[in-house]
């Protein structure tokens, strides 16, 4: 990875965002008069990326290193230890369902198959031909009395069967 | 959604009264309710007191460690000469476990009096709540009323008016189960890879950035407001059992069970009552297999087991399990026990951060081995080779995660055998269709 300017090919083209500047960069200031050095802004600010580019580009990647005065390869450390990081970019809706052995044991692995088929993403992982989905397994949510939970972008929904999956996907049509 | 279930009468609703009451968390709805009460009592003593009350209650860590919470707070130094600091665990995220979410999704406020009063006890000025990164909601309604609590006075340079500064921020985590170990938590908060580090020091001599921390539980830090209101001497009368473990508990009930939720009890409640009479028992026509008690992390037990056994960190050892953080993870008879602890398996491997070698290598050895024997391709020697290598998963790490995954592969194979050879011989599931 190089620094900014070659950057922006390797996401395909489109020039992406800075993340730190205007009111990006007040919003950062803020959260850094809430910690005693910039480092432990990293969390917070690799959400940031996320939210502006859609996961952790290699722009935002270089972005947040030289703003927070960290190495890349620290930053990249940090960025690939946490799973809601992304690594790729992903379809415009992001749905993480519960897999663990508590929704497991109440079905989740038909939900599953349910947003796979109705989704059109033809494997766990995998982005739609339409680019508008991508369906992954998570580990425990943190719901499992309201099986099965499912993480759609910044909405978690309980209690997802496999025969609510296409009612639950029209509100993101 | 999806809650709540009217109180059992055999509850003891403490921490999950307002549970489903949305105008509780707002900060006047909290007032009429009698909120920080406890804060303003603590505020009118002395620290050593208010630590001395929670000491006397017996409240223990109910995050799974069982640790005495009063005996946590008096570790940290005595003479302030720079910042302490208080971190709120939230990071829920132990399979089974769903408890610490409704905390903060319906009572926000009194998680913040619980922090207020952690805080003024042991001298920290700035809290940071560690809040996995999943729980959008809760961490929408606990910013909210974070920000409330600083308007009122309640947080900011003046506790309440009149006590010394306290702020309270949310630290979003991004999706690693191991920053809900304490020092993982730290590194975390600190912009670190979420590895634990090794002990000593602990954290109340050197934690966030060095200084001294206290780590406490989303359910310790609001059961403290209760305690300081009612009187620790009231809190450890909360217990049908032991005295060694007092007060309530919340109990997330899971898998395959009629009535799933949490259920609020005392210490000492029969597991086998929090089952089959809260949560309405096993679905029509099945029968209990097997159940984890505390989270995914403590040893399977079997109906036979479960019969008997006490929901309290002394009933539970003594029923060949452990409470943990109270997750109860019910599995049926026709649950495929094999396949469900490879997703253990699968979990544990995952979610390893990997800085220890038998932990890194032991999880995704133990998964493969399973996996193989779901294939049908197993041999009858996999199952010594896997109790052989959990023991050398033991004791051996930073944290438990590794023991965590050899100590239900091992608890598994043990129950459950038959399954395990049944898969070997055919392999398929011996389960009931």
């Amino acid at each position: 990875m190089s620094h900014s300017g070659a950057g922006a090919q390797a996401s395909g083209g489109a020039a992406l965002p800075k993340v730190f500047e205007g009111q990006g960069r007040s919003e950062l200031d803020a959260i850094l008069e809430k910690y005693p050095n910039r480092q432990a802004a990293l969390l917070p600010a690799l959400w940031m990326v996320q939210r502006s580019h859609g996961w952790v580009s290699p722009e935002g990647i270089v972005e947040t290193a030289e703003t927070l005065d960290l190495t890349l390869a620290y930053v990249k450390g940090v960025a690939t230890f946490y799973t809601m990081y992304r690594q790729h970019p992903v379809g415009r809706n992001f749905v993480a369902v519960c897999t663990t052995s508590p929704c497991s044991v109440c079905g989740a692995e038909a939900v599953v198959e349910a947003l796979l088929k109705a989704t059109g993403c033809g494997r766990v992982g995998e982005t739609s031909p339409d680019g508008k989905w991508t369906v992954v397994e998570t580990e425990c949510l943190g719901a499992c009395g309201f099986a099965t939970p499912v993480l759609v972008n910044d909405d978690f929904i309980e209690g997802v069967t496999a025969e609510s999956v296409p009612a639950l996907l029209e509100r993101y049509r | 959604m999806g809650y709540p279930h009217p109180s059992h009468p055999r509850e003891t609703v403490l921490l999950s009264r307002y549970f489903g009451d949305a105008e509780a968390r707002g900060y006047d709805g909290w007032i009429k309710r009698g909120g920080y009460q406890g804060l303003e009592k603590a505020l009118g003593t002395s620290r050593e007191q208010v630590i001395e009350e929670v000491k006397t209650s017996g409240i223990r860590g109910r995050g799974g460690a069982g640790f005495p919470a009063g005996m946590k707070w008096s570790f940290m130094p005595k003479e302030r000469n720079g910042p302490h600091y208080l971190c709120c665990n939230a990071d829920e995220g132990e399979p089974g476990t769903f408890k610490d979410r409704e905390i903060m999704r319906w009572t926000p406020h009194a998680l913040i009096e619980g922090c207020a009063i952690a805080a003024y006890a042991i001298q920290a000025e700035q809290v940071y709540i560690y809040i996995r990164g999943e729980f959008t909601e809760a961490i929408a309604i606990m910013q909210r009323a974070i920000d409330e609590a600083r308007a009122k006075g309640v947080l900011g340079p003046n506790c309440m008016g009149r006590g010394p500064r306290i702020e309270v921020m949310i630290h979003r985590g991004a999706g690693a189960y191991i920053c809900g170990e304490e020092t993982a938590l730290m590194n975390s908060i600190e912009g670190r890879r979420g590895n634990p580090r090794i002990r000593p020091p602990f954290p109340a001599q050197a934690g966030l950035w060095g200084r001294p921390t206290t780590i406490n539980n989303v359910e310790t830090l609001s059961a403290v407001p209760h305690i300081m209101v009612k009187g620790g001497a009231w809190y450890k009368g909360l217990s049908l059992s032991s005295p060694k473990s007092t007060g309530t508990k919340l109990f997330s009930v899971c898998g395959s069970i009629a009535k799933p939720g949490n259920y609020e009890v005392t210490m000492g409640f029969p597991l086998k009552d929090l089952l089959f009479d809260l949560a309405g028992g096993m679905k029509p026509g099945r029968r209990l297999k097997a159940v984890q008690p505390g989270g995914c992390s403590v040893p399977f037990i079997t109906a036979q087991e479960a019969e008997g056994a006490l929901l309290d960190y002394e009933g539970c050892v003594a029923a060949g399990t452990q409470l943990g953080s109270g997750g109860a993870i019910v599995y049926d008879d026709s649950v495929d026990i094999v396949y469900q602890v490879s997703r253990l398996a699968r979990f544990y491997a995952h979610e390893s951060c990997a800085q220890c070698t038998q932990c890194r290598e032991g999880t995704a050895w133990t998964l493969r081995i399973l996996q193989r024997i779901l294939r049908g391709e197993g041999r009858m020697d996999d199952l010594g080779l896997l109790l052989d290598l959990g023991e050398q998963m033991t004791g051996k790490t930073i944290c438990v995660l590794s023991d965590s995954c050899a100590v239900v592969v091992a608890s598994a194979i043990q129950k459950f055998r038959p399954d395990f050879e049944a898969y070997v011989r055919s392999g398929r599931s011996g389960a009931a269709g």
